[in-house]
């Protein structure tokens, strides 16, 4: 009995002693969840830029994407604990009322890789376009089948059939790249192209992809593109298709070191890299210039965001897609 | 109907009745002139008399009850009986599934499940659950990966030190069920939490890759070589789950801890006072849950191909629904080992045969929990002695 007693009073001091206040303003930092290494190198990233401007900083995580509830509670804890600025990478829409009754408290909010529909839920999105990481690894993969792709037995591994955003901008970007019609863009799946073997849940993780793509082979094992949802699931599906004693052309999206370095082994036939650092510097930055003297950012030219950019990065590089090499590739990857 | 009883009857007649003689007298009562009954008169009329004995009325002869009786004698037949039945379901559905094809990739795919499922049977067995599992699993897994490749420690020796820190986090889950008395669903929720956010930590949510694996630590991937026989193919993993059974089989039945598991799980008062350690058995239960799960974490670095911190978020819920299915019962006390493995093959079937025959994945999940909620039913059915 004292043993407990003991314990579970260490435990709780334990749990009041891990949470204390310190001076500096607050830059708070929202991702859709903490397994995703995208996110997980977003959040490193920015911790990095805020303790070298001074900031504070807070970062909190959903627990899966598209479940907005623990991110709303994250905002209203930010919003108490006096932050000057909130990043975050929606998971979806319903984080509108509480982000606008923070930018109504003065907070500088700013949307990190998907931007919201809500154009007064913002002050600025820094974004990667999805949809054109998408449209490039499709594109490359038609042209790099040529006379092929008309006959193409395609495989799309995607997060999961929730229809998240970035799920369904990659998906439809791709099939859209590759040449097939696709009737409604904010779904996954409504497309009737023989050529589209079937979508499986990846769950953006190696594991679910190589079940992906095991099921996926069963239907049929003639396969010779697989369109994946990240490079852990490419990852995968390579690892499934090399058991069947199969090859195929797989293309991802992300370009993530250890992405990239399977472009270069030929695991991954292209992938669009994307720059979670960069958008989680240029987000620090922001914060810290709209402390100092409250000015805000300016989106890119043309667009209403503010674009962070994607390349291509493949060793086999086709014409009329550019892309960059998987040595450039190395040099401007994270993680 | 209720058992009858019949009994013989002897009518006797008022007065004395004499033995030996023959024409016994009657008492007064009788009238002089009608003739006096007589022994022989008697014992005709016992001839007549019905000579049936006092017995219960039988009632099992009905098909219903027999089956039950064997069910209940015979509980592995019932997953065994399903897995048939699904096979054979799905087949006429998409004849593909039938292939070989598509049955060794359900078995491949259910090896992981399978090993878990055999660390959850036992935790089960004792009245206990373990929601730690998918978690410990992943963490030796990692700890694995990160001496024998990143650290470049001899991969023999990652994997022992990896399967030990199984070990130990199962020892810890034991030693919280048994010392601070706390119920094993509260303290296995509370290490999942804990286990899973070290995990995390740990790795940085980075994934160790296939091809830096097999450069500098082969000997991880080793559950993942195949051979084929009779035209399938079948993965070290595989036969080391089913000489994993059979050692678990052995262990659970033949061995005198086993006895003791099983009696712990019925009556965990009762046991204590036939005089077994209660508190040690119940750590080693855990500890041995969790090098179980240690061990099956190098197999799933075979089956997957890569380290990952991501990935088997469901585990611990489908090693119970596979045990559940192959019918130990969550109440502790009875179940079969053999059925745990049955059962994740069960999953796999459904899954895999639903998706082969165009079902929406929804509709997998819904099978799943309708599985589960028939096989509890199906158990508390068996276990009633009467009607």
């Amino acid at each position: 009995m004292k043993f407990k007693a003991v314990a579970l009073i260490g435990a709780a001091a334990l749990a009041l002693v891990a949470g204390s206040a310190s001076a500096g303003d607050l830059a708070c930092l929202i991702t859709k969840n903490d397994t995703n290494p995208f996110f997980v190198k977003m959040k490193e990233g920015a911790e990095a830029a805020a303790t070298a401007a001074g900031l504070d900083f807070q970062a909190y995580a959903g627990i899966k994407d598209g479940d907005a509830a623990p991110q709303i509670t994250a905002i209203e804890n930010c919003v108490a604990a006096g932050a000057k600025g909130i990043l975050i990478t929606p998971s979806n829409d319903s984080v509108g009322p509480a982000l606008k009754a923070a930018r109504e408290a003065g907070i500088l909010v700013i949307a990190l890789d998907t931007p919201l529909a809500d154009k007064d839920a913002q002050d600025i999105t820094f974004a990667t376009d999805n949809f054109e990481a998408g449209t490039l690894i499709g594109a490359w993969a038609a042209k790099t089948l040529g006379d092929g792709a008309a006959t193409a037995k395609i495989a799309m591994l995607d997060i999961n059939h929730d229809n998240i955003s970035v799920d369904v901008a990659r998906d439809t970007g791709f099939l859209k790249g590759f040449g097939i019609e696709v009737p409604d863009l904010t779904v996954m799946g409504s497309e009737t192209d023989a050529r589209v073997i079937g979508h499986e849940q990846s769950d953006a993780n190696p594991e679910g992809g190589q079940k992906a793509m095991e099921t996926l082979l069963a239907k049929d094992p003639d396969i010779n593109v697989v369109y994946t949802i990240n490079e852990p699931a490419a990852e995968g599906a390579f690892q499934a298709l090399k058991a069947a004693g199969k090859t195929a052309l797989i293309v991802s999206v992300d370009g993530g070191c250890p992405g990239v370095a399977n472009v270069k082994a030929g695991v991954i036939g292209a992938t669009s890299q994307q720059y979670p650092l960069l958008m989680a510097s240029k987000g620090i930055e922001a914060i810290v210039a709209f402390a100092k003297d409250g000015t805000k950012p300016t989106a890119s030219e043309g667009l209403s965001f503010f674009n962070t950019g994607v390349n291509l990065v493949t060793d086999a590089p086709v014409e009329g897609v550019e892309s960059i090499d998987s040595t450039k590739g190395t040099e401007l990857c994270w993680g | 109907m209720k058992g009858e009883v019949t009994l013989a009857l002897l009518h006797t007649g008022g007065g004395t009745f004499s033995g030996g003689s023959d024409g016994g007298t009657s008492a007064a009562m009788s009238d002089p002139d009608t003739p006096t009954k007589t022994i022989s008169d008697f014992e005709a009329k016992l001839g007549a008399a019905d000579t049936t004995v006092a017995q219960f009325d039988r009632d099992d002869k009905t098909t219903i009850a027999k089956l039950r009786g064997f069910l209940r004698d015979n509980p592995t037949m019932i997953p065994a009986l399903v897995l048939v039945i699904s096979v054979l379901g799905f087949g006429i559905a998409n004849s593909r599934f039938l292939g070989l094809g598509a049955l060794t990739t359900v078995l491949q795919q259910v090896t992981v499940t399978g090993f878990v499922a055999l660390a959850q049977s036992v935790v089960i067995l004792t009245a206990g659950i373990d929601l730690s599992v998918g978690e410990i699993l992943i963490l030796s897994s990692l700890v694995m990966g990160n001496l024998a490749v990143t650290l470049g420690l001899p991969a023999p020796l990652a994997i022992v030190i990896g399967v030990a820190v199984g070990t130990v986090m199962g020892l810890f889950n034991g030693i919280l069920v048994t010392k601070m008395k706390l119920p094993p669903f509260i303290v296995t929720l509370g290490t999942l939490s804990i286990f899973r956010a070290l995990k995390l930590a740990y790795s940085h949510s980075e994934s160790i890759r296939n091809v830096d694996i097999e450069e500098k630590a082969n000997f991880l991937l080793f559950f993942g070589n195949k051979f084929k026989f009779l035209g399938a193919t079948v993965t070290f993993g595989m036969i080391m789950l089913l000489i994993l059974a059979f050692i678990m089989w052995f262990a659970l039945n033949r061995t005198a801890w086993g006895r003791h598991v099983h009696a712990i799980g019925d009556d965990a008062d009762a046991a204590m006072l036939s005089g077994i350690a209660v508190d040690k058995t119940l750590i080693s239960v855990y500890g041995v849950a969790g090098f179980i799960c240690g061990f099956a974490g190098w197999v799933a670095v075979g089956r997957v191909g890569t380290i990952s911190p991501i990935g088997f978020e469901t585990i611990n819920l489908d090693s119970i629904t596979a045990v559940v299915i192959g019918g130990t019962s969550l109440f502790g006390g009875r179940g079969s080992i053999v059925g745990s493995v049955l059962g994740a093959i069960i999953v796999g079937v459904f899954i895999t045969g639903l998706s082969l025959a165009g079902v929406d994945s929804y509709w997998q999940t819904f099978a799943t929990g309708c599985l589960v909620i028939i096989a509890v039913a199906l158990d508390q059915y068996l276990r009633r002695a009467s009607k």
